[in-house]
């Protein structure tokens, strides 16, 4: 496969056994006493006192030696046993996840691809033209540099409160209940469009300006210098610039998925949308570490996931990597 | 006397004459006088019942009231100062370590060391910043400004490692440093005078740039509940806002404003930014 994938693949794997490695530390690092804590809130629930032992065990095993319950830890990544959930009780943390993964991806995707997509293309004919340039950078400047939650207050404001288009609120409407109807589609649609719209914009003035920036420079370059001088159009030489431009902003996706999914948990927060970023919230603000260490593992791979995608396409779209990885150069 | 002045500091002169600059400083000016002598301009304190609730903006209330009678411009502009100091720390933190990470892999550039540092780098690029500040912050009880400077700079600082080692690993063979290097001068040596000392404008410029990143997180923390568990700030007001349904009663004085402040700041940063580079680099000055 290549140094190039390998080396990748050694960092994921290192960053995945932190992350393990942080859920593991951290409760044991906490002040205070957790298993007090556990204790007083299971003390309630019917069956609690068996549940309770098995989460201990699960997690804590304490009196076992350090080693043991990091390698018993690992047991449980492996079986994807994350434990059970105190908010929701006794649902398993896994079964939340499930559920809530599907809300982040119908977001997610289609926000950072069509995003990359629209703010490349803006951000190209911005480092074409002088006069578009001075009347759309500033405007990307201020997209790139609002905060997620807060574009997401803006748009829910304008959107569903002054103009009342759009639910800002849940993930379908209360009245309706899940499956494959249309009326529930539409229903769905309806209500992702708002947090869906809200990651697009604030993504779209980053691209663009990365984008714009790299025309620029290629603008200057002796290439374009050339064709310019041998007549070519803005359009052509902007082509061509563009080709080039394009590899630093795949390499920028992979740097970036994590920041963005760090924005897509706040601007679930807004909506109330119940995907993995509402869990988390809800997880510390009910301190239900079981069901965070869970979804923080989850995120962590998901991004690694996205990281991989991203440089394979990468190796696929530069055609300096994939003719060294097909040997014909 | 004023022509040799400025004939010395060359680069100062371009900078402060750029008009992005120039019209990028004054709000960045502003805002931060906004910060300092904001809470004076107020006869409240920031948790005080100010008068009646759900009033939009007023000459007695600059940016009206929250829905239980807090004012809101009273709350923004301590909020604010808050969320400045732990951007502030945190953009300083993240610089430093950065820099100092980026030098010492850039000048053993290729060796082992070298790769093992851009490996750790590496590793703090692709973990989800956020997710990883929630869980640490989680689990700290009391979060006071630096701890949560500290917090926030963890993740912020690989960037700027790889920037400053791309940068080091162009500077380090040229003559001087050669020079330097038969003359048997220690590294630390080497590194601050041959080569940090040539990017000042950068680090400057990368300096702004973590300071953007680390407001963007740190208020996106504190609008998670996150933030310092003392005192109020900016995504603290916001989090409340948002909280008392505070967008759904169209009340965009409290759940927009304070945003608003950050987001042009961040703006007008960038500005410098583009400005600076214009006047850091006599191609594009030209332009």
């Amino acid at each position: 496969m290549g140094k190039y994938l390998r080396k990748k693949l050694i960092v994921y794997l290192i960053t995945f056994v932190l992350a393990v490695t942080i859920n593991f530390i951290i409760p044991r690092l906490m002040p205070g006493d957790p298993i007090q804590s556990l204790l007083s809130r299971f003390s309630g629930m019917e069956g609690g006192r068996e549940i309770l032992e098995n989460q201990l065990t699960l997690l804590f095993n304490l009196n076992q030696p350090l080693w043991q319950q990091y390698l018993n830890f690992w047991k449980s990544v492996f079986t994807l046993d994350f434990g059970i959930s105190i908010i929701q009780f006794p649902t398993p943390v896994l079964d939340i996840i499930k559920r809530a993964i599907v809300y982040d991806l119908s977001v997610l995707l289609p926000a950072i691809i069509l995003s990359w997509i629209v703010g490349n293309k803006l951000g190209a004919y911005s480092g074409t033209d002088k006069k578009m340039d001075n009347a759309t950078m500033p405007f990307f400047y201020f997209l790139a540099s609002s905060p997620y939650f807060w574009m997401a207050g803006i748009v829910a404001f304008f959107f569903g409160v002054k103009l009342g288009w759009f639910p800002i609120s849940g993930a379908y409407g209360s009245t309706s209940t899940p499956g494959f109807r249309l009326s529930f589609i539409l229903d769905f649609i309806h209500h992702w469009f708002l947090p869906f719209f809200t990651m697009f914009l604030v993504q779209l003035g980053g691209w663009a300006i990365g984008m714009r920036n790299m025309i620029i420079y290629e603008r200057s370059s002796n290439y374009s210098k050339y064709m310019s001088s041998l007549g070519a159009s803005d359009g052509l030489i902007r082509q061509y610039g563009f080709r080039n431009g394009v590899l630093p902003q795949v390499t920028g996706l992979a740097l970036r998925i994590g920041r963005i999914v760090g924005g897509a948990i706040t601007v679930q927060v807004v909506f109330n949308y119940p995907g993995l970023g509402r869990m988390m919230l809800d997880a510390v603000q009910n301190q239900d570490y079981f069901l965070l260490q869970g979804i923080f593992l989850t995120i962590v791979t998901m991004v690694l996931v996205a990281n991989f995608i991203v440089d394979i396409i990468y190796m696929f779209i530069d055609p300096r990597v994939r003719l060294s990885f097909t040997e014909e150069v | 006397m004023l022509t040799e002045f400025w004939k010395k500091h060359e680069n100062l002169y371009y900078a402060l004459t750029n008009k992005k600059v120039i019209f990028g400083l004054t709000i960045v000016i502003f805002v931060f006088l906004l910060a300092v002598f904001g809470p004076m301009l107020t006869p409240y304190e920031y948790g005080d019942y100010a008068g009646e609730g759900y009033m939009p903006p007023s000459s007695q209330h600059f940016f009206g009231t929250t829905i239980d009678g807090k004012d809101v411009f009273t709350r923004t502009v301590y909020g604010l100062r808050s969320t400045l100091l732990v951007g502030v720390i945190a953009g300083t933190i993240a610089t430093l370590v950065g820099c100092a990470v980026g030098f010492l892999a850039g000048y053993y550039g290729g060796t082992l060391f070298d790769e093992l540092l851009m490996m750790m780098t590496n590793i703090f690029v692709v973990i989800p910043q956020l997710a990883l500040l929630i869980v640490i912050a989680a689990f700290l009880e009391v979060r006071g400004v630096v701890v949560m400077a500290v917090i926030v700079s963890i993740t912020a600082w690989p960037w700027t490692a790889r920037a400053v080692r791309s940068q080091t690993l162009s500077l380090k063979n040229q003559e001087y440093v050669s020079l330097s290097k038969i003359s048997s001068l220690n590294v630390g040596r080497i590194l601050r005078e041959d080569i940090a000392s040539n990017m000042f404008s950068y680090v400057f410029m990368v300096f702004i740039q973590q300071f953007n990143g680390t407001m963007l997180a740190t208020v996106q923390l504190e609008f998670l509940g996150l933030g310092p568990t003392k005192g109020i700030s900016l995504g603290l007001v916001m989090q409340n806002a948002v909280n008392w349904n505070g967008i759904q009663l169209g009340m965009w004085w409290w759940a927009i404003i304070p945003g608003l402040i950050l987001a042009v700041l961040i703006t007008a940063l960038y500005f410098i930014n583009t400005g600076l580079d214009a006047a850091f680099n006599p191609r594009l000055r030209e332009m």
